[in-house]
């Protein structure tokens, strides 16, 4: 497989969130906004760049039996590390992502990464492979926080957009619309697939 | 310590802050393993379990290990590997002396080391500043609601199973909207005042 394609594999192929169907929880809790969104997106795409970065570097040195164990001792620093950063410069933000930052070690789509590819590939895959990834599900969680945020409140990043007589679906913002836009994405995803498969 | 204030974490853990309907925690279980009822019902019991020992075992761990040394910021680290190795331990013993219990939870348990609802009770138990009696019931009542809402989401499943579907929608993407809808009827426990 080309680097080329490694990288854009995440972008469109095999995009996190939308066709694996990996790190929903925190996809769908914080995305009430696209700053959270590309906040919560940013800070993933950083753990998992580092975690890629370490499991690929000490593959070799890990005997099979404990890797999983290992790989989540990898994930968890730099998830301290990212949780500190945050905390230290952006505390507005730390704060409304709260609890799943910490959450991030969970995310299945890092320890899968983690254990399908980087702990198989040479270095720079590996960090080609992370950076797809993450890229991927930054946009994915961007296009999530946008749409609940333009429905829901009708701003994006805080300017209003909509005009004054158009009255908020406030049910977006809250935890039912998350689950239904969300649904309704993937559903336009496969729209998208049939649509090319038939032509 | 009153009862009251175990009532209303109770109340307010499994109905009005449900962990996977308004907190969006362990939604990947909650799409995987909801197919089927049964399975469903092991998958709830396991985590229920696990959920309790865990509140159990890493409160006293961070008050009693965690904060006199001023290590809290280990807290993540800590947990994760306290959770996986305590997964791994209840299976051992699980195996052993209840294998019936084994044979019905057993391949649930693997599972249950990345789900984030494990961690997230765990952290939160923390971050509210509970007592290590509040969390136990914490813990308990938050794998109650996991179940509840995993129950009810599979016989939904089953039933969808049966429906017809548009095909772009079928699957995954049609859970999700379900799921939405029973998170609008779960919203309506948000009316309750209990304070």
């Amino acid at each position: 497989m080309s680097a080329w394609k490694i990288f854009i594999r995440g972008l469109w192929e095999d995009v996190p969130l939308f066709r694996l169907v990996l790190g929903l929880c925190p996809a769908l809790a914080v995305t009430t906004s696209l700053r959270n969104g590309l906040g919560m997106g940013l800070a993933t795409m950083s753990v998992l760049l580092g975690s890629n970065f370490v499991v690929s570097l000490v593959r070799k040195a890990i005997p099979a039996k404990i890797r999983i164990p290992s790989f989540i001792v990898v994930i968890a620093s730099f998830v301290t590390i990212v949780d500190l950063v945050m905390h230290g410069f952006t505390p507005d933000l730390h704060k409304a992502l709260g609890i799943f930052i910490p959450l991030i070690v969970v995310n299945c789509l890092i320890l899968g990464r983690a254990e399908a590819f980087a702990s198989k590939n040479s270095l720079g895959r590996s960090l080609l492979d992370a950076a797809g990834m993450g890229l991927g599900f930054t946009l994915a969680l961007c296009i999530l926080g946008s749409v609940r945020e333009i429905l829901g409140s009708g701003t994006i990043c805080g300017f209003v957009l909509t005009p004054e007589s158009y009255r908020p679906v406030l049910l977006l913002i809250l935890p039912p619309g998350g689950f239904i836009v969300y649904g309704l994405l993937i559903a336009w995803f496969n729209l998208l697939d049939s649509g090319r498969g038939g032509r | 310590m009153n009862i009251d204030s175990l009532f209303v974490i109770v109340i307010s853990t499994i109905f009005i802050n449900n962990f996977v309907l308004s907190r969006f925690l362990g939604l990947c279980p909650f799409l995987g393993v909801s197919r089927n009822l049964n399975s469903a019902f092991g998958m709830g019991m396991a985590v229920i379990f696990v959920m309790t020992i865990a509140s159990f075992v890493t409160w006293p761990i961070y008050q009693l290990v965690l904060v006199p040394y001023g290590i809290t910021y280990l807290r993540t680290i800590v947990f994760i590997l306290v959770i996986a190795s305590l997964v791994q331990f209840v299976e051992m013993v699980m195996n052993k002396t209840v294998p019936a219990l084994y044979q019905a939870l057993g391949i649930f348990l693997p599972l249950i080391t990345t789900n984030c609802a494990i961690l997230g009770v765990a952290i939160l138990n923390i971050e509210d500043e509970l007592t290590l009696i509040e969390s136990l019931v914490q813990g308990l009542s938050a794998g109650i609601g996991f179940t509840l809402a995993l129950v009810l989401m599979a016989g939904i499943r089953e039933r969808l199973e049966l429906g017809q579907v548009p095909e772009s929608l079928r699957g995954v993407p049609i859970a999700l909207v379900c799921a939405g809808l029973m998170s609008i009827a779960f919203l309506g426990f948000a009316g309750f005042s209990i304070k």
